[in-house]
């Protein structure tokens, strides 16, 4: 037996607690519009939600060398293979997943394991596009965890725009360690 | 005074007593004028805030039972003051043997405004008062007693002085920058956190200032007497006076 | 120093001290108005406390869960009775790793351990990767707020600690170009890193799982990179349900920076096919503080930095001002309980105003805790100097104008029944830069006396 396991457990138990019980939690459902909220949310967040048109003609305007794409129907943009080691996606210029789903209230988007190839790719990647099918917007978090339910998947990730920070006088600065930028393709 | 009018006791803060008998004054006229029958126990003292807040509670268990003594018999204790009415409320020791009245005199005692629309019922006060007037919501009479709503939580916004101020005739009522921030008395920490509190008070004065706030209007004196304390150092032109006062004027 | 001390020399800037007030009132009033755009704001925050005072009523029996579930995901778990075990149990699992150095995101838990010298005295490169923490670090400073470390700093400080150790241009304070030096240095760490370290901001029971927010994405570029995540977890961070994760994270990121939901939110179920997760669960002092019913529900708190956004106080003398890990006032009632002596100043460091409870997304009574430490304060006295900065406060009440003396009246009554410990002193304090009130020919009473119906 692990000693200090046992300490801190024991320590605990001779602690005297009146029993607090656990509150329901209601879905806080919404009548909206889930689309306009989603898309205003990814804005917020300062993403971008864009139609497959305008997504083949961000691909005419920009270079993007090295691609690698997961989406049925997506799959033809890719250039390249997933590596084994993720650390050789650190060229990688963009990379194009389907989203499980997404959240309107915030912009959050749901992966799971299969989503990614690598956990890293999300993050590694320079830009970041996003599948996802509007059918499978929910409004809030409670009704998206209802929604994941229990999946077993060994990682689970909400992605919720480009990564950005305000550390520096708390000027926002969109591309810090991650992806410099969020593009959701909404179907 | 007929017999059917509400009695009540004035509780007043010790330095409301000493140092601003004008507005203790101005409470008990202005309760008089809504009818109310007024006694002010004389034998009354310090409530012991500035001891449980300092971290003495257990010291002012001689000081609760005295207060207790002195207003138990009224229907209604009625003091120009959020802060004392919170302490009473929530800080004053449990005093063995005085169980019961302690706990009735939680439920009879009131802030005044909160008296007057909570307990009187007063939706509006006619009269006259063309001033520019800006509204410092002590803390303790805001977050602790709720007589306005926080900007923290997400609520539907209400003010008790609001209410009983804005509808005097040529009353402006000023919004603030900052709608409820501390002014930085605290109390004690008005001298053990000095340069703080000065500052906290400095910068409260000057959102009153922008927006050229006349009359800086207040429940609790303390907040006002800290205030006032640096807008006359530096020569502010700004003038002080407690929700009592001006209600009372206004109805004259 | 003790806290008004820090405070007055802070104040001394003036035109910093403004910039820092406005600053943090800035991130409090987006956080405000982002909680008005959730009608059921306030019935979230109701069942978030709820469902921690839960947590604290059964924590063995989650923590036994927690622990279960996560062993049956391979994951492997340590528990750490105290800061020293904590740090001894990451030092023996990059020894077994043979790992020179680490990479890692923020985590307050390691900060309150002080991990990072600890390693470097063992030999180990740390590199916090956190935009905000890899300055402070820089700098040799620990972060002075939980959420946004460098706030202390102007852009003109790092860019000259950028020069310095990035060879950015001088002078150049553009904060995309600082960030994006910043971005291409931890890049290289990330690449080479074999471990990485985090921390934990929920540990849900049922599922062994743990979550982790970050914005920057600096969490998962480490430990997806590594072949080896150690997670440390305050042992309160833990939630019973996975649907818990709904109401949490619906708080977290609007009450710390008024966003809706932190950028990225990661659920570390079980390592990635032949990957390691080591989980740390750390008591140091928590239990002690679950013991002391008063302050228990201090135990609630998940991080989000909003009180410190929101105090007057804070906003006016920065996170150093404290001397503790977390400052504010929520560090106010948790560091007394870690060490009484050391952080005795600081539940004096309020007026008690309250916005520190009505900001807090899972309802801690922080005000009336500070005010309840005071209490426990002045009980210990005689442990702690009658000299001390503590006792001078609280019995500073009696150069506050009200309690004093002046008209020669003042207090008679109440004197009676105040203790005769405590001396009278002077209004030299009072009266620096505040006038007193003018005494009026007659107290109140005289007049009532001569007017009486």
């Amino acid at each position: 037996m692990n000693s200090s396991k046992d300490h801190i457990l024991s320590k605990i138990k001779s602690i005297q607690r009146e029993v607090k019980p656990l509150p329901e939690i209601p879905g806080f459902d919404i009548d909206a519009d889930l689309k306009s909220l989603f898309i205003q949310s990814i804005k917020l967040n300062k993403g971008e939600v864009i139609s497959r048109e305008e997504f083949k003609g961000l691909l005419a305007a920009q270079t993007f060398l090295k691609v690698y794409s997961r989406v049925e129907g997506f799959l033809t943009y890719s250039n390249m293979d997933l590596p084994e080691d993720p650390h050789h996606l650190s060229e990688l210029n963009l990379a194009i997943v389907k989203g499980r789903f997404g959240v309107a209230e915030n912009g959050a988007i749901w992966f799971e394991d299969e989503d990614l190839g690598h956990r890293a790719l999300p993050f590694i990647t320079e830009h970041l596009v996003v599948v996802l099918d509007s059918k499978d917007l929910v409004a809030n978090m409670h009704l998206v965890y209802n929604r994941i339910g229990q999946d077993r998947s060994g990682f689970g990730l909400f992605i919720a725009g480009p990564s950005k920070t305000a550390d520096i006088e708390q000027s926002l600065v969109i591309g810090a360690h991650g992806a410099k930028s969020l593009r959701v393709v909404l179907e | 005074m007929s017999e059917n009018n509400i009695h009540v006791a004035l509780f007043l803060p010790c330095y409301v007593d000493q140092f601003y008998p004008k507005v203790g004054i101005a409470t008990l006229q202005l309760l008089e004028k809504l009818g109310c029958e007024v006694t002010y126990p004389m034998d009354q003292t310090c409530c012991g805030q500035p001891m449980s807040n300092a971290g003495y509670e257990r010291d002012t268990l001689g000081t609760t039972r005295h207060f207790i003594n002195i207003f138990k018999n009224y229907d209604f204790i009625v003091a120009p003051t959020g802060s004392c009415v919170l302490h009473i409320k929530d800080h004053s020791p449990q005093v063995p043997g005085l169980e019961k009245e302690q706990q009735e005199l939680h439920h009879k005692i009131f802030e005044l405004t909160e008296f007057l629309v909570d307990v009187l019922k007063v939706n509006s006060i006619k009269g006259v008062y063309p001033h520019k007037v800006g509204y410092h919501s002590s803390c303790h009479g805001q977050r602790g007693l709720r007589l306005s709503s926080s900007s923290e939580l997400n609520e539907k916004p209400f003010s008790k002085a609001k209410q009983l101020l804005e509808n005097l005739d040529g009353l402006e009522w000023v919004e603030l920058d900052r709608s409820d921030e501390c002014c930085g008395f605290g109390g004690t920490f008005a001298v053990t956190e000095e340069a703080l509190s000065v500052q906290m008070g400095k910068d409260r004065l000057a959102d009153h200032i922008i927006h050229d706030v006349e009359i800086m209007a207040g429940g609790d004196m303390s907040c006002l007497m800290h205030m006032e304390g640096i807008a006359r150092r530096n020569g502010t032109p700004i003038q002080f006076k407690h929700i009592a006062e001006i209600l009372n004027e206004a109805m004259s | 120093m003790s806290h008004p001390e820090q405070a007055e020399e802070f104040l001394k800037d003036k035109a910093n001290a403004k910039w820092h007030d406005e600053t943090l009132w800035f991130v409090r009033d987006k956080r405000d108005a982002v909680s008005k755009t959730v009608p059921e704001w306030e019935e979230l925050r109701e069942l978030a406390s709820k469902i921690k005072d839960d947590v604290l009523s059964k924590l063995e029996i989650y923590l036994v869960d927690f622990e279960t579930n996560a062993l049956a995901n391979g994951i492997q778990v340590h528990w750490a009775k105290d800061a020293e075990e904590h740090n001894q149990i990451v030092l023996g699992i990059l020894e077994k790793k043979k790992c020179k150095a680490i990479v890692k995101s923020k985590s307050i838990l390691t900060e309150e351990c002080h991990l990072n010298p600890f390693l470097e005295k063992n030999g180990i490169e740390v590199v916090d990767t956190d935009l905000g923490e890899r300055i402070v670090q820089f700098l040799n400073q620990p972060p002075s707020h939980i959420v946004l470390p460098a706030i202390h700093l102007k852009k003109g400080q790092i860019s000259d600690i950028f020069h310095e150790k990035l060879h950015t241009e001088k002078g150049n304070d553009d904060p995309y170009y600082l960030t994006q030096a910043a971005r291409i240095h931890l890049r290289e760490k990330f690449l080479k890193a074999g471990v990485a370290l985090t921390g934990v901001n929920f540990g849900v029971a049922e599922t062994g799982e743990f979550v982790v927010c970050t914005n920057e994405g600096n969490a998962d570029m480490g430990v997806h990179l590594a072949d080896v995540h150690i997670a440390s977890m305050g042992i309160e961070k833990i939630i019973p349900k996975r649907e818990h994760l709904g109401v949490f994270l619906r708080l977290l990121a609007r009450s710390a920076t008024g966003q809706s939901i932190t950028n990225y939110n990661s659920h570390f179920r079980s390592p990635a096919p032949g990957k390691e997760i080591h989980i740390i669960l750390v008591d140091n002092g928590r239990t002690e503080q679950l013991a002391r019913e008063k302050f228990r529900s201090s135990l609630k708190c998940i991080r989000c930095g909003a009180c410190m956004n929101t105090c007057p106080i804070y906003r006016r003398s920065g996170g150093f001002s404290y001397g503790s890990t977390v400052p504010g006032p929520i560090g106010s009632i948790l560091s007394p309980g870690m060490d009484l002596k050391k952080h005795s100043s600081l539940p004096f460091a309020s007026t008690l105003c309250g916005s520190c409870s009505d900001v807090c997304p899972v309802k801690i009574n922080i005000h009336e805790q500070l005010y309840e430490w005071r209490q426990e304060i002045t009980k210990a006295q005689s442990s702690l100097n009658a000299k001390s900065i503590s006792m001078k406060i609280a019995n500073g009440i009696f150069s506050v104008p009200f309690a004093y003396n002046v008209g020669g009246n003042m207090m008679r009554g109440a004197l009676k029944f105040l203790p005769d410990s405590l001396t009278y002193s002077n209004l030299n304090t009072w009266g620096k830069e505040r006038d007193l009130p003018e005494v009026p020919k007659e107290s109140f009473k005289d007049w009532y006396k001569k007017n009486q119906k």
